[in-house]
């Protein structure tokens, strides 16, 4: 006899199983390391748009909350990282911590104004909250050093014994673990009864509330939780090229990252990492030919994507996912 | 202190016109266009183009961008954003916010990135002073042919069989339909309408706001402000809002030029806590 509660569980359980397709996924990044040593730097690029675009995966794909201003808790997160090192405290893991708090209750204070309100409206205040953090930036240059950037950083050693290269060796690799730590936390945290009930609002959310999921807190929890992720890939961003501009608090962030997340396919949390591949990958040979026109062709990709291929990526890569388990199934049965 | 109370009503008549066409288009469809400043900035290079190349004058660039930038709407509206108006806010954000960007980047690369000057016919220039009040010509001008506007918009609005049908489609779409009113051709009219308006405003607003590639992101928050604050059932709505948000960023970069852009930002933000569905929202049922 399975009771409802029996059959959510085991369904939880079976999700939270780790998939041969997910174990490779993560063994190419690592691989890759060692496959494309002049890239690194590329690399490095893509595992920290990847991390923005999970946080903003676990807002849009799991709770349906659209957001124009993304880049406000990248940016938060970077200059709280690169303030802290530039006053003396170097430790990059510190710097991690304090920019994922800072972003965080970031997030926290504008929960309330994401929560109640429609998609445009959220629209609105994203975007709001992310032009007023520009803003203050841009014009509080004793502290950010404004329109010049932050400059100054100094990062210590990760772990104090793996220092910061030229090459972006360390980068690389000190941003591939977050990224997967990072993502651990949000696979378990998704595949459990609050990514439940995170899918439940977003489909329907009055029918979640009538079944005793209270909404507004739980969509306050993510959004807290997604700017903290975001803080953290603000901090790499800081810690990595020991710089940080204005550019990280940008509109076209904002819009970079909902494209590769588009790219992708929201709702499945790798949605975020293939979307960055391509991202980056388009932007590196577009840019090549023609740098100063590259806004051009991601508004074009942009339209015809939405037009017609939004499923040509995700659609491929789940149609493998999908094939896959099917056959692991078939044999076990 | 009255000048700018001037200026920023000015301001905000510009405002208006280049959001309300965006406001009903919202409120019609549902359909969230953050692509409508790039038909503001496509009537402002019209009037641009006509006057450094063509030597036309200036007044008569302002209905020509304005016919111009509502055909322009009419093809795009038939061609790219019809099969939008089923799909997902989502959707429609990136799709328009890919218009933007290949907006932007095309005027820079037609038109060059720098800022474009027009020269205003020589009766536009200037200021009077009445009663030690400076009001500028040009100003008074705008004033004058966005009031104009407003008020016929208004009229047109409540008290035509057009606006009628409008009207109430906008409340209920479906109603609408089911009553044989021709919601989709209703709709392609009134995107041409509010496209050339932008255009217009477009045209208008080099003076007082500038024009340079980056005008479509730059004021797309201000059209968004203008809509949200404002609503999307009437006339009157986004345009008090547009008038408030005129004055306020007038009088802000005016009083306190340091922080003068965060004002808008934090007056959008608290209006929206204090009243999320618009500062004149009817109870719809």
């Amino acid at each position: 006899m399975s009771t409802l509660e029996d059959r959510v569980r085991a369904s939880l359980l079976a999700s939270r199983r780790w998939h041969g397709a997910e174990i490779a996924f993560w063994l190419l990044a690592l691989a890759v390391f060692w496959l494309f040593p002049r890239n690194l730097l590329l690399l490095n690029e893509i595992a920290i748009l990847a991390l923005f675009a999970l946080s903003l995966d676990l807002i849009l794909g799991f709770a349906g909350i659209v957001s124009l201003g993304h880049a406000a808790f990248l940016g938060l997160g970077a200059y709280a990282a690169g303030l802290l090192a530039k006053h003396g405290i170097g430790d990059p893991l510190v710097g991690l911590a304090f920019a994922m708090i800072v972003s965080g209750l970031a997030g926290l204070l504008a929960s309330p104004l994401i929560v109640k309100g429609n998609d445009l409206t959220r629209l609105m205040v994203t975007l709001g909250v992310a032009l007023i953090l520009h803003e203050i930036a841009n014009s509080w240059g004793s502290l950010t050093g404004g329109a010049d950037g932050l400059q100054g950083i100094a990062i210590n050693p990760v772990l104090g014994l793996f220092s910061f290269d030229l090459f972006g060796k360390t980068a690389y690799l000190y941003s591939l673990s977050v990224l997967f730590v990072l993502f651990l936390v949000a696979r378990r945290m998704m595949n459990s009864p609050f990514g439940l009930s995170l899918r439940a609002i977003r489909d329907n959310s009055l029918r979640a509330a009538a079944s005793g999921v209270p909404p507004s807190q739980r969509l306050a929890l993510i959004y807290t939780i997604a700017a903290s992720y975001a803080g953290a890939a603000g901090a790499l961003i800081a810690q990595t090229s020991q710089f940080v501009s204005l550019d990280v608090l940008d509109f076209h962030r904002s819009a970079d990252v909902m494209l590769v997340l588009i790219i992708g396919g929201p709702g499945y949390l790798y949605g975020g990492m293939i979307g960055a591949i391509v991202f980056k990958f388009l932007q590196d040979t577009i840019s090549a030919f023609t740098p100063q026109y590259w806004m051009f062709w991601i508004g074009l990709f942009l339209v015809l994507f939405v037009l017609r291929g939004r499923t040509l990526i995700h659609g491929g890569v789940k149609l493998i996912m999908s094939r896959l388990p099917a056959r692991v199934r078939g044999k076990r049965s | 202190m009255l000048t700018i109370l001037f200026d920023g009503i000015a301001y905000g008549m510009v405002l208006f016109v280049l959001a309300c066409g965006l406001s009903v288009t919202m409120g019609l469809m549902n359909f969230v266009n953050l692509a409508h400043g790039a038909f503001a900035m496509l009537g402002g290079y019209i009037t641009v183009i006509l006057m450094q190349r063509l030597g036309v004058p200036f007044l008569l660039t302002l209905p020509l961008a304005f016919i111009g930038v509502a055909l322009v709407g009419v093809v795009l509206e038939r061609v790219l954003y019809r099969p939008m108006y089923g799909k997902n806010h989502l959707d429609q954000v990136m799709f328009t916010i890919g218009i933007v960007f290949m907006a932007v980047a095309g005027a820079d690369y037609l038109m060059g990135s720098s800022q474009q000057i027009i020269k205003l016919p020589a009766w536009l220039q200037g200021r009077f002073n009445i009663g030690g009040v400076g009001i500028g010509k040009y100003r008074l001008f705008v004033l004058v042919v966005c009031g104009i506007l407003a008020f016929s918009l208004q009229w047109g609005f409540t008290k035509t069989r057009f606006g009628s049908r409008l009207r109430a489609s906008v409340d209920d779409a479906r109603v609408a339909r089911g009553l044989g009113i021709p919601v989709n051709r209703l709709f392609a009219l009134t995107f041409a309408l509010g496209s050339g308006l932008a255009g217009l405003g477009g045209a208008l607003g080099i003076e007082l706001m500038g024009l340079d590639p980056s005008f479509p992101l730059k004021f797309m928050i201000y059209f968004l402000v203008v809509v949200t604050v404002g609503g999307t059932s009437t006339i009157t709505g986004p345009f008090f809002a547009a008038m408030l948000l005129g004055v306020a960023d007038v009088a802000g970069k005016y009083f306190v030029p340091e922080i003068g852009a965060f004002i808008i930002y934090v007056l959008m933000v608290i209006l929206l806590i204090v009243r999320p569905d618009g500062l004149f929202a009817r109870g719809r049922a």
